[in-house]
């Protein structure tokens, strides 16, 4: 913050008297907005430092976790099982819109059960029956499409949905019903 | 206006209503479908409809941003745009591109389009909120490539002020962590991973550095509070932003196959982030409380509170409702997530970019402010838009409670679909308060075309 002479002061102060609407007081201004000692200490230069250092310090440790985690997911993410049916079962997911009335380990929409857990909930028969069996039609009853999967298709969507379900969750859900 | 080439913010601010109502209307048909199943069935099935709304909310607050952007940084800078031309051109592109990919959502099966749109070559799709075609997410990076373009060269050639600099990083941090959108292994956990470095850095990290530019702009413009104070308040707020936000991203890390250190730097950090938000909420305040001027335009002033508001309940009280790792293992994935979803987009930033044409519409049309008939109709649009998105909330939270209670934390739990029966009475009452919200809507677009005595734009 710039120093100024007590005849510069006198002189703001004279003129904000006259015209509030364009004295020169930023200065005089943001002492009384911060207050006390304070004011006089703490300038916009300093927060705009405080920002980019911040900034970066935090982003740098973002980046040392995310390292870590990169390290440590082979343990948890289940890729040993990343079959070429577990691969095309992922994109008939995606190119169907699941996500767009399920959740898949609690990340979704919340119109539909959870499927992280419904390999082991409900086993691989019931699953491609169920799929197949779409829609029910049951009047005012939530609607699922029937996407004509063929068998493969409806066997690498079962594979992806294994995998998934055997990726460490820490636990999640809570139970069985997702 | 001070500088021509503001006028390009126009029809940004107007594709943005218009886009905005689309995306009411989707919600309803989603919250019908919520407890009258088969509603439109197969026409519009729920999933269709979500990304439907969902990417509409997305859009409209891009064109938002932008035309904010192309009214703000002329301004900013003092001197016009470097291409106004450029500016228009690409809000065509953006709105035809945008109007496409909802039409062939509503007139494809997804999986048809994602054949016809490339996503072989490259696959991108139907992840949440990222389900836009391969050809539409090119089309969104040159367009928001041009776009920066265009202000970096306006800010090149002019006044550089705190606020529009904290606008440029949150625009480039907008495009630059968008293009993880591309990135989709099939390692479904290194998927999720980095799927929320576009979607949590976006709205709990660089949008934040947008918000906070808009609100400082407009409390500079409605109070005559000293830049000064204001831009140094601008840069407090976003340090705490970021600084809480970025590790912050732990929060999503804590169920998805990432290492379990990610319950503590997620519960810590993210259980921090209230802090700017409330930050927010004094800063409107104090400025308006200080204010130099009264400015005539009484429902920008309105706006700018409420964003500051609605965005700390929203974002920052109903995020720590569930942030904490032992709470959220529970609530994961109910509508508790959802109840949080929808008052914190509407309070931080659909109220921040109807703030932001609140303030400059007028202006953009002539003159410093509406009449007062207009204005008078404009803040009752907005008392019925609030009120109701906290009752949507307040409904949601509640069916959200029970729906943890039934199928998660009873002794005998009971499935999805049984305890989506039990609380569907909370369903209904959200329906009847989005009724409300979109009859405030309806009020909001009909205060454009209110006559009345104004005075002529300074």
């Amino acid at each position: 913050m710039e120093r100024l002479s007590l005849a510069e002061l006198t002189r703001i102060n004279a003129v904000a008297r006259t015209d509030a609407h364009h004295a020169p007081q930023a200065v005089l201004y943001s002492d009384i907005q911060w207050g006390g000692s304070m004011s006089g200490t703490f300038t916009k230069s300093m927060a705009r430092n405080i920002f980019y250092g911040g900034t970066v310090f935090f982003a740098l440790l973002f980046l040392a976790l995310t390292f870590d985690t990169m390290k440590e997911v082979p343990k948890r993410d289940n890729r040993a099982n990343l079959t070429e049916a577990v691969i095309n079962g992922k994109k008939l997911w995606e190119v169907n819109n699941c996500i767009g009335c399920h959740t898949l380990l609690g990340e979704g929409a919340y119109f539909a059960p959870e499927l992280g857990n419904v390999y082991p909930r409900r086993g691989p028969e019931f699953i491609k029956a169920w799929i197949q069996s779409q829609p029910t039609g049951a009047p005012g009853r939530r609607q699922m499409p029937n996407f004509g999967f063929t068998d493969k298709e409806l066997d690498d969507l079962v594979e992806f949905l294994k995998y998934s379900s055997e990726i460490n969750t820490a636990n999640w859900p809570p139970n069985i019903e997702g | 206006m001070q500088y021509k080439s503001q006028a390009v913010a126009k029809p940004y601010f107007i594709a943005a209503i218009a886009l905005f109502t689309g995306q009411i209307l989707f919600g309803l048909i989603m919250g019908l479908q919520y407890v009258v199943g088969d509603f439109l069935f197969p026409y519009i099935p729920f999933n269709i409809a979500r990304m439907v709304h969902t990417n509409l909310l997305i859009v409209w607050l891009l064109f938002g941003f932008m035309g904010a952007a192309y009214y703000m940084i002329p301004e900013e800078t003092e001197t016009e745009l470097f291409s106004p031309k450029l500016a228009i051109a690409m809000f065509w592109i953006f709105l035809v591109a945008g109007a496409l990919t909802i039409v062939g959502y509503l007139a494809l099966p997804y999986a048809k389009l994602a054949e016809l749109t490339g996503n072989d070559l490259l696959a991108t799709m139907g992840r949440e909120f990222l389900e836009q075609p391969l050809i539409t997410k090119v089309g969104i990076v040159i367009v928001a490539l041009a776009f920066l373009f265009n202000l970096t060269m306006t800010m090149l050639k002019g006044r550089k002020t705190a606020i529009s600099l904290v606008l440029m990083l949150g625009l480039w941090g907008l495009a630059i962590f968008f293009l993880f959108s591309f990135y989709n292994p099939h390692n479904l956990v290194l998927d999720k991973f980095y799927w929320w470095w576009v979607v949590h850095l976006w709205v709990e990290g660089v949008w934040e550095l947008i918000l906070g530019a808009l609100l400082a702009f407009v409390l500079i413009k409605v109070t005559g509070v000293d830049r000064e104070v204001i831009e140094k308040w601008l840069y407090v707020i976003i340090t705490l932003t970021l600084i809480t936000g970025i590790i912050g991203t732990g929060h999503h890390y804590f169920w998805i196959g990432t290492p379990e250190y990610w319950q503590w730097w997620g519960s810590i950090f993210s259980a921090l982030e209230p802090i700017p938000f409330f930050a927010m909420t004094v800063f409107a305040f104090n400025m308006v409380n200080r204010r130099r001027r009264d400015h005539p335009n009484k429902a920008a002033t309105l706006w700018a509170l409420g964003t500051g508001v609605m965005s700390f309940l929203g974002a920052g009280v109903w995020g720590f409702l569930h942030t904490l790792a032992p709470v959220n293992y529970f609530t994961h994935g109910t509508q508790i997530t959802a109840a949080h979803g929808h008052m914190a987009f509407y309070g931080a930033y659909a109220m921040v970019v109807l703030c932001i044409i609140s303030y400059a519409m007028p202006i953009l049309r002539g003159r410093a402010a509406n009449s007062n008939k207009a204005q008078v109709l404009e803040m009752w649009s907005f008392w019925l838009m609030t009120v109701s998105m906290v009752f949507i909330t307040l409904f949601l939270t509640a069916a959200g409670i029970l729906q943890v209670w039934l199928q998660r934390f009873s002794d005998t739990p009971i499935s999805f679909m049984a305890a989506q029966d039990q609380i569907s009475l909370f369903y209904w009452m959200r329906e009847w308060a989005g009724v409300v919200f979109l009859i405030g809507l309806v009020i909001y677009i009909t205060s454009f075309f209110i006559k009345g005595e104004t005075k002529a734009a300074a």
